[in-house]
């Protein structure tokens, strides 16, 4: 009984993936990408992974939303006619994904077999443990990554400012 | 491991495998560049509550959270740097539609 808000959060998880997809307007895409990370940090919060949820929560519906917003600011406005025509044009290719996705999930659902034993679970640690002395390899992976990431953004910027 | 873990990892799995569908979906059907990296992030959402509802099942989140945030670490990566080229794709094609990107054709 516990675990069906979570069933019920992870409902909402889906649905604003849908959204996010289906959108007509790329900002409401955006947006909906947002609150399904927004939806997905209440949900790790629950499944007891707190830090993992504030990082989700301040990257990913934070920083991820501003770049997409950013991104799409930058590019042109389309006019009430072009949007109109290419809602007919999307919501024919996408009208099978909702139904195609719930019965994936009905399919799933009934058809397969709960598993009946799993390997024993190690001894809890504490996260920061885990993350600063046993995980020093990821950390120096995401060291490089960030300052890959900020490098290669100054790059491209700087190529497009030149131009 | 108790059966209400079990049943939740079982719940989540569903979710995951539904969520992955979505986003290849987007992926595969759209031929804007901005909805194509929508799509990658749905499916690092997916990928992330797969780490942390099997951490949560087998008791051991504290490895599962160090991997989920090196997982949104590398979506922030992977994100930043396809903007920036989607960015200059755009100044270039002055259009987002990966149609109209011919110039690597053979």
């Amino acid at each position: 009984m516990t675990w069906s808000i979570d069933i019920v959060l992870m409902m909402i998880l889906a649905v604003a993936a849908l959204w996010a997809v289906m959108a007509t307007r790329l900002i409401h895409a955006a947006l909906g990408l947002a609150f399904a990370s927004v939806v997905l940090a209440v949900v790790m919060f629950r499944l007891g992974s707190p830090y993992a949820a504030v990082i989700e929560l301040s990257v990913c519906a934070g920083l991820i939303t501003a770049i997409f917003i950013s991104v799409i600011s930058l590019a042109k406005h389309e006019s009430v006619a072009e949007i109109e025509a290419r809602m007919k044009r999307r919501w024919k290719k996408y009208a099978p994904l909702p139904v195609a996705a719930a019965i994936l999930g009905i399919v799933l659902a009934t058809l397969a077999r709960h598993p009946r034993s799993m390997p024993q679970p190690l001894a809890e640690a504490d996260v920061r443990r885990v993350f600063w002395h046993f995980r020093q390899v990821d950390l120096l992976g995401q060291i490089i990554l960030v300052l890959v990431g900020a490098f290669g953004i100054v790059v491209l910027f700087k190529s497009w400012r030149k131009k | 491991m108790s059966a209400v873990s079990l049943d939740l990892l079982w719940t989540a799995g569903i979710f995951v495998v539904m969520l992955l569908f979505i986003g290849f979906y987007c992926i595969l059907a759209t031929r804007n560049l901005i909805r194509i990296l929508i799509g990658l992030e749905v499916l690092a959402k997916a990928i992330t509550l797969g780490v942390v509802a099997v951490g949560y099942a087998t008791r051991n989140t504290a490895l599962a959270q160090s991997l989920a945030i090196t997982i949104i670490i590398v979506e922030v990566f992977v994100v930043a740097i396809a903007a920036g080229i989607v960015i200059n794709i755009y100044r270039h094609h002055d259009s987002l539609s990966t149609d109209n990107i011919e110039k690597l054709k053979g």
